[in-house]
């Protein structure tokens, strides 16, 4: 049974409700960032000395780490406090992924679960493999880029930020090629 | 209101939308960037022109809390990290917010790309340091850096069109992305 899918245009409109809803409430959606503050928690469980109070610090903590440390120690104070909005935030979205899975009858067919029918077909071997060194690409490129496909491309150009068409210029410009070149023996066409 | 229990009620939201246009998928986002299935970008086109346009009427209604606009700064960085970013986001078809909806959904593809994000996040965390100081260049902003288009009267953030009324920018801008979602075919023939 297939899952749901919203058409383009109901889809379109709930999402940029949604993109709406966080700036009017809180601020605008981002995601990236939250991938740092967690490898901060964990590494400070560790060694225990990645963040610390720090008064003279704007936020009121500081880090040994040259990033962590970075607008005043935002990030420290994030790490140092992880019950925060935009990390709960974060944690949420795979709750409401699961929700949505939960309430529709449509379930995901147990192969597409380990990769999706356009990798099976594409004649490369190890889907964990390539997904994971493109978890290593996306990540690294997003905190080069100050943000992600949430924060610069959707909430960016939400607002026209100059940045938000940098990101997704620099996004299409990469991912067009590559998509159609590593997927070049995969199947052409819409189901 | 409690902001976990908003951070709970917006990030949920998020999930179970991004998951219902189908974006948990990562067949979708391989087969648009492939130009195959233009779907989600139509999605996307359409979710940005009219949550900008929107945004821009409170913005000129002053009926938004000005201190929730937050613009990122514009540097080279975003522009090369974006070419990274789009080399792993097409090998994987997953980018950082999906690939957690993929989880939620039970894709164990997903979760070998969040383990890859992770460490991806951790080598630019640690190389962060020597990277501004050997290429300072990249990190330098670019036409005041944390700008926008249209004006968003928030005074600490720069625009391009000072003297234009912003809402009449953005609306136009709003306009090109809902007519692009429109006209946008299904997919291309190449």
């Amino acid at each position: 049974m297939q899952q749901i899918q919203w058409n383009w245009l109901k889809g379109g409109l709930i999402l940029g409700a949604v993109f709406l809803l966080a700036v009017v409430l809180v601020k605008p959606i981002g995601v990236s960032t939250q991938f740092v503050i967690f490898d901060g928690i964990v590494w400070n469980m560790f060694t225990g000395d990645v963040v610390q109070v720090d008064e003279t610090s704007k936020s009121g903590y500081s880090s040994n780490n040259a990033y962590l440390d970075k607008s005043d120690g935002k990030y420290a104070k994030n790490i140092a406090n992880p019950w925060n909005y935009s990390f709960v935030f974060v944690l949420a979205m795979i709750g409401g992924g699961a929700l949505s899975v939960m309430l529709q009858k449509g379930k995901v067919a147990a192969a597409d679960k380990s990769a999706p029918k356009v990798f099976r077909e594409s004649g490369h071997g190890n889907r964990y493999l390539v997904s994971f060194i493109g978890g290593v690409l996306v990540l690294f490129g997003a905190r080069l880029a100050g943000g992600c496909t949430s924060g610069h491309m959707m909430s960016g150009m939400m607002q026209t930020s100059l940045s938000g068409y940098l990101f997704a210029f620099g996004t299409f410009a990469a991912g067009i090629p590559v998509a159609i070149f590593f997927y070049r023996k995969s199947a052409k066409g819409v189901e | 209101m409690n902001t976990l229990f908003l951070a709970i009620l917006t990030g949920g939201l998020f999930g179970f939308v991004l998951h219902r246009v189908g974006a948990g998928n990562p067949q979708n986002l391989i087969n648009m960037l492939r130009l195959q299935d233009l779907h989600l970008a139509k999605v996307i086109l359409l979710a940005i022109g009219f949550s900008s346009l929107i945004l821009f009427a409170l913005l000129a209604t002053g009926t938004i809390n000005d201190s929730h606009i937050s613009i990122k700064a514009a540097y080279g960085g975003v522009i090369i990290g974006g070419l990274i970013f789009g080399i792993g986001f097409a090998i994987a078809g997953y980018c950082p917010g999906t690939c957690l909806v993929g989880v939620g959904g039970g894709r164990k593809d997903a979760l070998f790309f969040i383990v890859g994000g992770l460490l991806g996040a951790v080598l630019f965390t640690l190389s962060y340091g020597w990277l501004v100081d050997s290429f300072p260049g990249v990190f330098a902003n670019m036409a005041g850096g944390k700008v926008t288009v249209a004006n968003t009267g928030v005074e600490k953030f720069g625009d391009l069109t000072g003297n234009l009324p912003a809402f009449g920018v953005a609306g136009a801008i709003a306009v090109v992305f809902m007519l692009g979602a429109w006209m946008l075919p299904k997919k291309f023939n190449i």
